[in-house]
């Protein structure tokens, strides 16, 4: 009669597991790399690792990090020092690499270089900021109408369908427009205020597949409560389409900033952003396209960044959708 | 007609058996599934073959490629990540995997159907079922709507669904487990084929439901005088209907046997086991037979024989060598017909 | 404290099971006493009486209102004693996973009691329900998803005892999951492994030592090998067994394999439609079964030695298990009993020895729920 005990030595991890190919006999298993624990975070993190598109943008998206909170070391010249009688749209000298001409001057006389670096701040902290706002409370506000559901949900959920119809843009201008000065934080909150539904929207359906599950029920049966459960059980097993969204959305926000700012309804002076300049360079875009590209072409490289990371993690977290 | 053929090793040059060429034949099929973790060898040479108005049994636990095997003949193998690396599937003598897509799809269409375990999501959830049965009528008979709206009604009464006539119009979800996979089944009869696989057909049903559904195939099949394969990891459900079986272990048959042979005397140790762990009344507030151990991990299958880490009689040729499918006679040498077993000591577990 | 009754259709008078002695607990300290009192072999440690489950049918979106209800479980009495095993067998659809819900106070019951050592589970809350809790576990039928996919082997089992902290100390726990692990036949150092590397039976293992952990009394089984491959069934079958005679367990097996539920259950009961059918000792039931529904299950089961059932009777039933929406009325399986007559479209049949085996000494007297109960002679499974 075979010992249930024995049951281990043939134990291979199942099919999935990392399995060193020639290896026959079971003694020599044990020990080897399959022993090693391998979370799913693990495997998203292995899966990542080997993926170019995860490389390209996250080299830009530290390189663009770096440039928004130390300008300073990629130019010296002051953004706001317009000198007319010189530079009056100087033309961009492409071989001065990091001289204040090497994109040349726009109508005020200013180095483009330095405020293509300096606006870089204002993006990134109005995408990351809008971003982590909305994923708090949609995330939240999702996961209480996901778990919860009878009237939590209704009420919830209304609540999004309510915001849903408003137009995004629309919305913000209107929320932006009762604003004289209208500085990052408040463009954070005008677009957090209207931009959380959709991530309510997601994280609510995975948060009700995910506490429909064996171990969710299983929890209960412990005598778990509420907090361990949702915690513990749901919210790690739910959390991945929520970052997937966020990441996406990240380059979206970034570039609602810019076209609120185009359109005069977002950052103003004298806070520098892609977006204003994008506006004050549409004006001499005729004669004087530098204005207007190399503004325009960084927050393209931005939004582009941004929206490949997302598509690499999503790859990564749920292979199902490729 | 439900004669069995001799077991082979090597295969054979085809029409050889008495000039009659088999239904259906795989031979030396290999499949292979590249993953991250390297290559999963899920069918590694299978040779077998099914004859009109025969059924064969396919009997094997998850991973042992009695499914992979079917998809591979039915071209719904998802290439990549699976490939097909090595062999033959003869339709009739022509090789299936050679021949051209045009072709193939003509085979695999009205020839060979398949009905599969999960009735409720093979069927369309927003068409009526008469609308999908009529579908194959229009469409490879090109019938009138009216038509093919009568014959999807004969269909129904043919496969024993009460009131046909006023559920016709009805939708999936409308019918009870049972008789949605009454429908697969009349959907897998509508161009009367020439072959039915049958992939786990019963296994979602209940019991009582199990024995009618099984009732019905058989019946069906003798009428049509079709050749079946009733691929299944039950060994209860085989036994009934089977003429013929053959137990598949990581990607290879390891025993061949007409089906009452098989339950009395298996010839190969991992079969044993199977019909041995299978809780008996004499057994009561005993341990039941396990067989030790678990399945092998495709990706790296152990050499030799790929049962020998779980096997009671493995000795060290086993773990070097690679036991070939081995006729099985009597003890004095007596050929048993049908029988084989690809164990290096089918003599001493046959015989004792 | 068994309601002899018969107050509504739902509600069978139940004079088969014994009466409850209830302990009447007036503070928590009581109650947790009682509950942690031992009970002698053999003698019931948790008593079902006329349980009901209705999931009530619903329509429109605002506002809901009812159209019907589920009768997924719908009058059903049974005891466990201490050290047995009680298989539950049915079809789907006959409450049988609900029956386990409701011990596992996962659902709320419609109706009826649940008494764990004489106390009513149903009405407790607080420590005592957490004691409770502790003494009832429950090992799950998928082991794919019963185990967090985010989590350790070792945190899944360590949970236990985070929830119940008073089980085990805080520096001891790792090792007593190294223990359990080492009792489930799973190498102790896997400990910081996750689910998804073990196999199927490996993973029960995993779920059978959560089960285990707290020291509960009574394990409820749902289906716990039918999603395993039928070489390794046996395996985990038999540590079950094992582990029943080592922590002396009473196990409430739920399964729908016939032979399995043979051969580990002390008794066993059949379920069809949210009732009771027949309940007796193993043998009273696989060789002396009287209620035709067990005989056509009992029949219905392909056997893997095609001579046994050479030259008997087989029973096909027609047609399939009807919604549990909208039972018939009476007997519910007389819309597929070969026998059904007037009587049961129109009498619930009880659950009790049929009046004709009534005082005779025959494997047949045992509890069946059917106006013309007899024994038949059919192909029998296991």
């Amino acid at each position: 009669m075979p010992d249930v005990t024995k049951a281990q030595t043939t134990d291979a991890a199942t099919v999935d597991a990392v399995a060193p190919p020639a290896v026959d006999t079971p003694a020599k298993e044990s020990g080897k790399k399959s022993d090693k624990p391998r979370s799913l975070w693990g495997d998203a993190w292995y899966d990542l690792r080997h993926r170019p598109m995860f490389w390209i943008s996250s080299v830009l998206l530290v390189l663009l990090l770096v440039i928004a909170a130390f300008p300073g070391w990629f130019t010296s010249v002051d953004p706001r020092d317009g000198d007319l009688v010189h530079h009056y749209l100087g033309k961009p000298q492409l071989g001065h690499f990091f001289q204040p001409d090497w994109f040349g001057y726009d109508q005020q006389g200013r180095s483009i270089y330095s405020r293509v670096i300096h606006g870089t701040r204002a993006s990134i902290l109005v995408g990351v900021g809008v971003t982590a706002l909305v994923t708090l409370l949609g995330g939240l506000l999702g996961m209480l109408a996901g778990y919860f559901g009878g009237w939590i949900d209704s009420l919830i959920s209304r609540i999004v369908d309510i915001f849903f119809g408003l137009p995004f843009l629309l919305g913000t201008m209107v929320v932006l427009n009762a604003f004289t000065e209208r500085k990052v934080y408040v463009v954070i909150l005008a677009l957090a205020c209207l931009g959380w539904t959709s991530i309510a929207r997601v994280t609510r359906s995975s948060v009700i597949t995910a506490k429909q599950a064996d171990y969710v029920t299983a929890a209960r049966a412990l005598g778990a409560g509420t907090t361990r459960i949702l915690f513990r059980h749901v919210m790690p097993n739910a959390i991945a389409p929520t970052i997937v969204v966020a990441t996406i959305a990240l380059g979206g926000y970034i570039s609602a900033e810019a076209t609120l700012s185009f359109l005069g309804l977002g950052l103003s002076d004298p806070t520098i952003s892609w977006g204003i300049d994008i506006s004050e360079g549409s004006k001499v875009i005729r004669d004087n396209p530098h204005t207007l590209l190399f503004p325009a072409g960084m927050l393209s490289l931005t939004v582009f960044a941004f929206i490949m990371l997302g598509d690499a993690v999503r790859d990564a977290l749920d292979p199902k959708l490729r | 007609m439900t004669t069995i053929e001799e077991t082979r090793n090597v295969p054979e040059p085809r029409g050889a058996a008495g000039g009659d060429v088999p239904l259906l034949e795989v031979r030396d099929l290999h499949v292979e599934f590249h993953t991250r973790d390297g290559v999963a060898k899920a069918v590694n040479g299978v040779n077998y073959t099914v004859s009109s108005g025969e059924t064969l049994a396919v009997l094997g636990e998850s991973g042992s490629g009695k499914s992979v095997t079917a998809q591979a003949i039915m071209g719904i193998l998802d290439m990549p990540p699976g490939r097909i690396p090595k062999g033959q599937i003869l339709y009739r003598g022509e090789d299936m995997l050679t021949m051209s897509n045009d072709a193939r799809r003509k085979i695999r269409g009205s020839k060979i159907a398949m009905i599969f375990q999960d009735a409720l999501s093979a069927l369309n959830p927003v068409l009526s079922v008469g609308y999908q049965l009529g579908e194959m009528f229009r469409v490879h008979q090109g019938l009138s709507k009216k038509d093919a709206k009568a014959k999807a009604i004969e269909l129904m009464d043919r496969v024993k669904i009460p009131a046909a006539k006023e559920r016709v119009g009805d939708y999936p979800h409308q019918f009870s487990g049972g008789m949605r996979q009454r429908i697969m089944i009349a959907m897998a009869l509508a161009l009367e084929p020439d072959l039915i696989i049958a992939d786990e057909p019963t296994t979602a049903l209940d019991v009582t439901v199990q024995a009618q559904v099984m009732d019905l195939l058989a019946d069906l099949q003798r009428e049509y005088n079709m050749g079946l394969i009733l691929i299944t990891h039950d060994l209860g459900v085989v036994a009934d209907v089977a003429d013929k079986i053959a137990v598949m272990y990581a990607g290879r048959i390891v025993e061949t046997a007409p089906v009452h042979e098989l339950y009395k005397r298996p010839a190969h140790p991992y079969t044993k086991g199977l019909l041995e762990s299978i809780p008996r009344l004499d057994q009561k507030g005993q341990d039941l037979y396990a067989i030790k151990g678990l399945p092998p991990n495709l990706t790296r299958i152990p050499s030799g024989c790929a049962f020998n880490p779980r096997c009671p009689k493995a000795q060290d040729i086993c773990r070097t060598d690679v036991p070939s499918l081995h006729p099985v006679t009597e003890r004095d040498g007596g050929g048993l017909v049908g029988r084989g077993s690809a164990c290096h000591f089918w003599k001493e577990t046959i015989h004792g | 404290m068994a309601d002899l009754e018969k107050t509504d259709e739902s509600m069978d008078a139940t004079p088969n099971v014994t009466e409850v002695e209830t302990v009447d607990a007036a503070t928590d300290e009581e109650a947790v006493a009682a509950i942690e009192a031992p009970v002698e072999r053999g003698e019931p440690i948790l008593q079902v009486r006329n349980l009901v489950k209705h999931f009530p049918l619903t329509q429109g979106i605002l506002l809901k209102r009812q159209i019907g209800a589920v009768k997924a479980v719908d009058g059903v009495s049974f005891d466990l004693y201490q050290g047995e095993t009680l298989g539950i067998v049915g079809e789907s659809g006959c409450g049988k996973s609900t029956v386990a819900k409701l011990l596992m106070m996962l659902e709320t019951a419609t109706a009826g009691e649940i008494f764990y050592k004489g106390q009513d589970i149903t009405k407790l809350s607080g420590r005592a329900l957490k004691a409770v809790r502790r003494n009832i576990q429950m090992v799950f039928q998928d082991p794919y998803t019963s185990l967090n996919p985010r989590m350790t082997v070792g945190d899944i089992i360590g949970e236990t005892f985070e929830i119940h902290p008073e089980v085990a100390p805080k520096g001891d726990r790792r090792r007593k999951v190294q223990d359990l692990l080492d009792v489930v036949g799973l190498n102790p150092e896997y400990i910081h492994r996750y689910p998804h590397q073990f196999s199927g039976g490996q993973r029960q293992r995993i779920g059978i030592a959560r089960g285990l952990a707290l020291n509960p009394e009574i394990i409820i089984c749902d289906e716990p090998v039918s999603a395993l491959d039928v070489s390794v069934q046996a395996q985990v079958i038999n540590l079950m067994e094992k582990l029943q005679d080592e922590f002396n367990l009473s196990y409430l097996f739920i399964a729908h394999d016939l032979s399995i539920v043979r051969h580990i259950s002390d008794r066993v009961g059949v379920m069809y439609l949210g009732k009771m059918a027949e309940i007796g000792t193993d043998t009273e039931i696989y060789d002396h079964p009287t209620h035709p529904y067990t005989q056509a299950l009992l029949s219905a089961v392909p056997v893997p030695d095609p001579e046994s059932r050479e030259g008997r009777e087989r029973i096909i039933l027609t047609g399939d298990v009807p919604s549990p929406a909208n039972p018939p009325s009476g007997c519910r399986f007389r819309t597929r009993c070969w026998k059904a007559q007037d009587k049961c479209a129109q009498e619930v049949p009880l659950l009790a020895v049929p009046e004709r085996f009534k005082g005779e000494d025959t494997p047949a007297a045992h509890e069946s729920a059917c106006h013309f109960a007899e024994e038949k002679d059919v192909v029998h499974a296991a």
